[in-house]
């Protein structure tokens, strides 16, 4: 896409999202758009940071509990709901960083997958998450006098957000901050002896990514009113991997892409095929390192590369 | 000449990742010579070892070892073949002592030497033969890898840089071995730095520039190719 | 009776060595990890897969085939070993050159279509294993009755990993491993079949996990469900001790066993998350891991 014209592309993507509701069933919408967002918290981790972490449903987890509880239990206002799940996340995404990033590579991931199991503990034995049966019947509230409890006005609250999430993590690829990422990917040792201070970076990434994780959470809890242990399941931090690896790694729309494909295969397939679902993810996985590696938008953007005569690595 | 033809390299590229090194090098080697391949840091002498054992990428041309077509065979192919191979770094393994360092390469023909004997010709060897491999001494270290081919029964070896960074005793004692090997019938290649080390050794030298080889010299012919090797050498 | 601390002493070594059962299995499942990821530099998430496929086998050699326990602890390793083989011809020896995050991922969607298939065949619900004849019974040994299947578990356990530990540290055949672990293109250039030795690497990593499965098959109820819990735990087991030392692995696994098995003694409610709890505070203390050469 010739950047001149990017700012078109957005506002026709826009102008689709508003009135994509009138022509597809808006609870699957707001799914596809809270795993999106979570998706786009990983990616920053994984494609910008060079960091893979096998326990972001602890965060998605984590949030969704807190705002259900938030609204539920203390009967808080949706928005301060979605503020208090995004902070939590993040905080315990502070906790999970701060332990995690003092082992590197292969380790660092072990490590995020084992914390984020630990999390699933606590929630299964907690009061509070209301164990093995979850969080129901959580009341959406309303915003600015405006009752969310038709599915068509959370949805463009949902949109609202999510486009907002979108941008801040776009924003944050592309400051300076973003750039200091980019350079801890490639090269770390080289980041370390221009004088910045990795782990601080790191950390940052890791708290910025899981907050944002955690909106993802905070919103798919008031789509779906209810909070369950599967959101803090390790299966939901391997599905956000997929998402973002069948999208394209370090790409900016490809996690979006990722968890539109990967949410419509489940929803369209999970009443037919029962657990052979599971199969069929593991089974993309596979193919995805196997064959494409760039997942979809990156083989796009190397085709038109390609096309248009660059030089693709 | 043919038949005592031992290695025959023809226009061989080799190339690590993208970057191509070798261009086209042609030598040959025959049985029971030493040659030696001189010229500058970076000229491409090591990639020559290295692309004739297969630890290079991608490599074009032909490599003929005893009669035998070696240029798409796996390394361990390779030395089969009776290719002795010592590598620049040294290649000890500090995991291994020094004896399992030496017993380590398999048998790769007959012949080869047995362990008393290279303990009479490495003496310093036996007595530190129960040491971790990388806490001995740079001069052991180097024995040790030149020990550990000659067990093997290898008739062609590659030898990269062996004087390098040692103390002139062990290099004197290097060169006695090397003569000593000529005696036996090994077919050797050195790769050198240090001419002074490998003049009186080589019955040829190939000078090396750019991935190719530029000049043939053998032994009679230093005298007068004195000036030559001054400009291209530095020596 | 006698007590320690409240509880008395037949049920704290019951599940001491309850403890210890589990901690054989922490210790086989990450040593082979460990054995994996010295020579190939990756980490195996299908382990626990193949852990489960090794029950679920045992099962199934009795269930369909009549085979009983004794052929299958013979068979089944070696099956699992054979498909561990040919999956690292087909798929894996093609990430090698690749970050470590492929393999990663290649071996947890592997996992993922081992598990969501056979949970397709069989269902999630456990099936039951009977010890075998020769193994029931307890040993009186004065002080506690001692069940015969433990300690065979334990026993066979220690001598599988002391046995690996000969294979590399004390033959030709480890100094070999060793040489390929620590320069690989080098040690194919001796003239030693280096991707062979890979292959069988992995196939021997993994038959091990299967091992692990057959010794569990009459400990537990055999479930498609039950290598992705215990594949987690044993990844906080190899944050804790390391993956550099084969030693090390064996005591952190049954040292972990133990600690967990104590904390179902004095405090149940902890006993699910103790060992994640130790991973944090060892995360915490020392990065490097108990036995860690660096991270």
């Amino acid at each position: 896409m010739n950047p001149q014209r990017l700012p078109y592309g957005y506002l026709a993507a826009v102008a689709l999202l508003l009135v994509a509701p009138t022509l597809v069933y808006p609870v699957l919408l707001m799914k596809i758009m809270c795993f999106a967002v979570f998706a786009c918290a990983f990616n920053l981790l994984l494609g910008y940071t060079g960091l893979l972490s096998f326990g972001h449903a602890a965060f998605l987890g984590s949030a969704a509990y807190l705002t259900g509880h938030a609204l539920k239990v203390w009967e808080l206002p949706t928005l301060a709901g979605l503020v208090i799940g995004t902070l939590g996340a993040g905080a315990l995404g502070w906790v999970v960083g701060t332990l995690a990033i003092r082992r590197q590579g292969i380790y660092f991931a072990m490590s995020t997958l084992a914390l984020a199991q630990l999390m699933f503990f606590i929630f299964l034995q907690s009061e509070f998450t209301g164990g093995e049966d979850g969080l129901q019947s959580v009341p959406r509230g309303s915003l600015f006098g405006i009752s969310l409890s038709s599915d068509t006005t959370l949805y463009y609250l949902v949109l609202a957000v999510s486009v907002s999430a979108f941008w801040l993590i776009h924003r944050s690829i592309h400051s300076p901050f973003g750039q200091i990422l980019k350079a801890i990917r490639e090269n770390e040792a080289r980041a370390i002896s221009l004088g910045y201070d990795v782990n601080k970076y790191k950390l940052l990434a890791f708290v910025l990514s899981a907050a944002v994780s955690g909106l993802a959470g905070a919103l798919k809890t008031l789509v779906f009113t209810f909070a369950t242990l599967s959101d803090a399941h390790w299966h939901t931090s391997g599905e956000v991997v997929l998402m973002t690896l069948l999208g394209g790694v370090g790409t900016v729309f490809g996690p979006v892409v990722g968890a539109a494909v990967i949410v419509t295969l489940q929803n369209e397939l999970a009443d037919k095929v029962g657990s052979m679902v599971t199969v069929i993810m593991g089974f993309i996985f596979a193919a995805c390192v196997m064959a494409f590696r760039r997942g979809l938008v990156g083989e796009i953007i190397a085709l038109y590369k390609r096309m248009i005569g660059e030089k693709v690595q | 000449m043919q038949s005592t033809e031992y290695l025959r390299v023809s226009s061989l590229h080799a190339f690590y990742g993208e970057s191509h090194v070798l261009h086209g090098m042609d030598f040959t080697v025959r049985r029971g010579e030493c040659v030696s391949l001189l010229g500058r840091n970076g000229a491409g002498r090591t990639t020559t070892l290295r692309a004739i054992m297969g630890l290079t990428g991608k490599r074009t041309g032909s490599i003929m070892i005893n009669g035998r077509e070696a240029v798409n065979l796996a390394p361990h192919k390779i030395a089969q073949l009776g290719v002795g191979y010592c590598p620049e770094e040294r290649g000890i393994y500090s995991s291994l002592t020094c004896e399992e360092n030496l017993m380590l390469p398999p048998k790769v023909g007959s012949g080869g030497m047995s362990v008393e004997e290279l303990y009479e010709m490495f003496p310093n060897l036996k007595e530190r033969r129960h040491s971790q491999g990388t806490k001995m001494s740079g001069g052991e270290q180097q024995m040790l890898a030149m020990a550990r081919i000659l067990r093997t029964g290898a008739r062609l070896l590659l030898l990269d840089e062996i004087s390098e960074g040692l103390a002139p005793v062990i290099v004197q004692k290097l060169a006695e071995i090397i003569q000593t090997l000529k005696q036996r019938g090994y077919t050797i290649v050195l790769v050198e730095q240090n001419f002074r080390f490998a003049a009186p050794l080589a019955d040829r030298m190939f000078i090396v520039e750019h991935g190719q080889v530029v000049a043939e010299i053998a032994q009679h012919e230093l005298q007068e190719k004195q000036a030559f090797l001054q400009e291209t050498l530095g020596v | 009776m006698i007590e320690i601390f409240g509880v008395p002493l037949p049920s704290l070594m019951g599940q001491l060595t309850l403890g210890l059962v589990n901690g054989s299995f922490y210790a086989v499942l990450s040593l082979g990890l460990a054995v994996i990821f010295g020579m190939l530099h990756i980490i195996n998430f299908c382990h626990g897969a193949c852990y489960m496929l090794g029950a679920l086998f045992t099962w199934m050699a009795m269930e369909y085939f009549g085979l009983g326990y004794w052929w299958a602890l013979l068979l089944v390793p070696l099956s699992v070993a054979a498909i561990g083989i040919v999956l690292e011809r087909l798929l894996l020896q093609r990430l090698y050159k690749l970050d470590y995050l492929y393999a990663l991922l290649l071996t947890f969607g592997i996992a993922l279509m081992i598990e969501g298939g056979f949970r397709y065949l069989f269902g999630a619900t456990g099936k039951p294993y009977s010890i075998p004849d020769e193994l029931t019974g307890a040993l009186d040994l004065g002080f506690m009755f001692l069940p015969k299947y433990r300690a065979w578990v334990i026993g066979a356990s220690l001598t599988v990993c002391l046995f690996t530990w000969y294979m590399i540290e004390k033959t030709r055949l480890g100094a070999y491993l060793r040489a390929a672990t620590e320069n690989p293109k080098l040690t194919q250039a001796f003239g030693i079949n280096v991707p062979v030795m890979v292959m069988l690497t992995y196939g021997f990593g993994v038959g091990l996990a299967g091992l692990a499965g057959v010794l569990a098959a009459p400990t537990t109820q055999v479930s498609p469900l039950m290598g992705s819990n215990m594949i987690i735990l044993v990844f906080a087991v190899v944050v804790i001790g390391g993956m550099g030392s084969i030693l090390g692995s064996v005591i952190t696994g049954l040292g972990l066993g133990v600690v967990e098995g104590l904390t179902k003694v004095f405090y149940p409610e902890a006993s699910a998350v103790i060992v994640f709890v130790i991973m944090a505070i060892v995360l915490w203390l020392r990065p490097a891991g108990l036995f860690g050469k660096g991270a």
